[in-house]
């Protein structure tokens, strides 16, 4: 794949990053095309949360480039302010705010943020809960809610401002197993329209049936990177093999 | 070989027991001690409550002028009625006393209408409380403009100057409180050792101590002429000090609120003062309400000690009252009066607060 800057969204260049003695991250190098849909994986402690965390800034890189969208992340607050304003996140809790409604969960950042008028960012809004299928939900609060229905309100609370690439970080992991479907379901549909996707997962089916390419990382590294098919059939890595064979036959 | 499946029907529960009986066993005699510590309290009931009850009421002497009128052996409320007016106002001027109804009135009106739900427009309301009424209130209080006569500050008194004592010290202590808080928790070095001085210097030293230091130490530092009023200083030590308590009841709930929460504002694009005025805050004060009542109720109480310096709020004009020699024997009557003073406001901002952390309830799951 070569680099074209016009439909580069992300690049990442030698990223090091180190949680005080421990190199968590080690020379990644990353370039997201606009419209990719790219699955991280990999044993746990492999540093890939912490990879998608620095795209956004909630952890800071010590040493390399990360570049988002034409731009680079430094220490300019304005800059990182401007980046998370384009670059959506969905977490493995949730993250929901627990004092606001649903619908004031979706308007927060659309009201205060990017100065929508009120009736403007409610209907903004509502657009996005019925598209992840819980507009009757809206005056509920986060407590009330089950939780692939908190995940699903905090997918459609980031799409909520148009973000031009969405970070999924576990967006199933914390969820009862009846209740990842309707939350991967909502992913799988977002992919198909087109959204720029990276999504740190266990789930290889979802990784098989929307990602153009999967990642596996292991201690602080990229170790291999394919198009899901050859990914799953023919894993050239010693540690990929390892571990696919212990997440596909359980 | 496995039975075949029956739907078991919904059963509607076991029939509550209820009644007098029934509901004496189950709570007060379900053990032979419980039984006994019933019987036990009982009896002191029974020892304490009608004595106090015949002194306060049935035997006091209610109506008259002088300590001649209290021919009872019960409790003499003469006293309190024939000082009323000084206990609530002080030595305020009579003729004057219509001002700090006034004000009240005013300040309870607003206050009522921020406290009921249904009532629209609260943000005029609050607005209105916050910026108009401290110049009402200060124009009613002192005068010295639209024809008012002014009252030196040495002449307030009572009711009147605990409450407003209190309701400045709180109106001014809670938004100081979260800054400190806040800056106490800062990322900046300099933001936050200088908070965290001020906050253990202040909580370090007894409020007594405070006040002495503004009234008797601070006018020798400064510069001949420049002197400010004794009441002000009042204000500015009981704020100081109480802000850096209430410093620390807030950054208690700053730190209950988990980093997801701090992390999802962030990724939004919230930026640091409204991640903290829309998502933290919020969430870190409704947590802490029992501490920050807790802290009003204090605040209220110690305004007491603004008699070391010469104030006479309630309970130092009630002291005041008993040492005329007209009224010599009365201690018990004052103090119990002064006692119920502070105690029905500190009920009130009790109950309150219930009731608030009862309306903010928004469901169990914190995430």
């Amino acid at each position: 794949m070569g680099i074209d800057s016009e439909h580069v969204i992300i690049q990442m260049v030698d990223v090091n990053k180190w949680f005080g003695q421990f190199h968590v991250l080690k020379d990644i190098n990353l370039t997201v095309h606009k419209g990719e849909r790219i699955v991280v994986c990999g044993p746990s402690g492999s540093g890939k949360s912490t990879m998608i965390r620095c795209i956004n800034r909630l952890e800071e890189h010590q040493k390399g480039k990360i570049v988002v969208d034409g731009v680079e992340l430094t220490d300019d607050l304005k800059q990182i302010d401007t980046i998370r304003r384009e670059v959506g996140m969905v977490f493995q809790h949730f993250n929901l705010f627990p004092h606001l409604t649903v619908l004031e969960n979706c308007t927060l950042a659309l009201s205060w943020v990017r100065k929508q008028p009120r009736a403007e960012a409610h209907k903004i809004a509502m657009k996005y809960l019925e598209r992840v299928k819980i507009p009757e939900q809206a005056d509920k609060y986060p407590g009330q809610l089950s939780g692939g229905q908190q995940q699903r309100v905090a997918i459609a609370r980031s799409l909520c401002m148009s973000p031009k690439v969405m970070l999924f970080d576990e967006p199933t992991s914390a969820l009862d197993p009846e209740m990842i479907k309707e939350v991967l379901d909502v992913m799988v549909e977002l992919a198909r329209e087109g959204m720029t996707m990276l999504c740190v997962t266990h789930e290889m089916g979802f990784a098989k049936t929307v990602a153009n390419r999967v990642i596996f990382m292991d201690e602080g590294q990229i170790v291999e990177e394919n198009e899901p098919e050859e990914f799953f059939n023919n894993p050239r890595n010693e540690r990929t093999q390892l571990f696919l064979s212990q997440v596909l036959h359980h | 070989m496995a039975e075949a499946f029956v739907e078991k029907p919904d059963l509607s529960p076991p029939i509550a027991s209820v009644g007098v009986v029934e509901w004496l066993r189950a709570n007060l005699f379900s053990t032979p001690f419980n039984a006994l510590l019933t019987l036990v309290c009982l009896y002191l009931i029974y020892l304490s409550a009608p004595p106090a009850i015949e002194w306060l009421f049935v035997h006091a002497d209610w109506r008259g002028e002088t300590r001649d009128d209290c021919a009872g052996d019960g409790a003499c409320w003469v006293f309190v009625k024939a000082r009323f007016g000084q206990f609530m106002y002080g030595f305020y001027p009579e003729a004057q006393r219509w001002r700090v109804d006034a004000a009240f009135l005013i300040f309870i009106a607003g206050l009522a209408a921020l406290m009921t739900p249904r009532v629209p427009g609260k943000r005029w309301v609050a607005l209105f409380l916050l910026f108009v009424f401290p110049f009402v209130a200060y124009t009613l209080f002192y005068g010295g403009i639209l024809g008012f006569e002014v009252v030196e500050t040495a002449l307030w008194g009572g009711l009147m100057l605990t409450l407003i004592i209190a309701t400045i010290g709180i109106v001014a202590s809670l938004p100081l409180g979260v800054v400190l808080a806040l800056g106490r928790r800062s990322q900046m070095p300099i933001v936050r050792a200088l908070c965290v001085a001020f906050i253990e210097l202040w909580r370090g030293v007894p409020l007594i101590t405070v006040l002495f230091m503004a009234s008797v130490m601070l006018p020798l530092f400064l510069p001949e002429g420049v002197s400010f009023d004794k009441l002000l200083r009042a204000f500015i030590g009981v704020t100081l000090f109480q802000s850096a308590y209430m410093a620390e009841v807030i950054r208690g709930g700053l730190q209950a609120i988990p980093q997801g929460q701090y992390e999802a504002a962030k990724a939004l694009g919230l930026n640091y003062w409204k991640l903290m005025a829309l998502v933290v805050l919020p969430q870190a004060l409704k947590l802490v309400i029992p501490g920050i009542v807790n802290t009003f109720i204090a605040l209220f109480k110690d305004t007491t000690l603004v008699l070391i310096i010469g104030l006479f709020d309630l309970l130092g004009i009630v002291q005041a009252a008993l040492t005329d020699p007209n009224w010599l024997g009365f201690a018990v009557e004052g103090y119990i009066f002064a006692g119920f003073g502070y105690w029905i406001f500190c009920f009130g901002m009790s109950r309150y607060s219930q009731y608030i952390e009862r309306k903010l309830e928004t469901g169990h799951a914190r995430r």
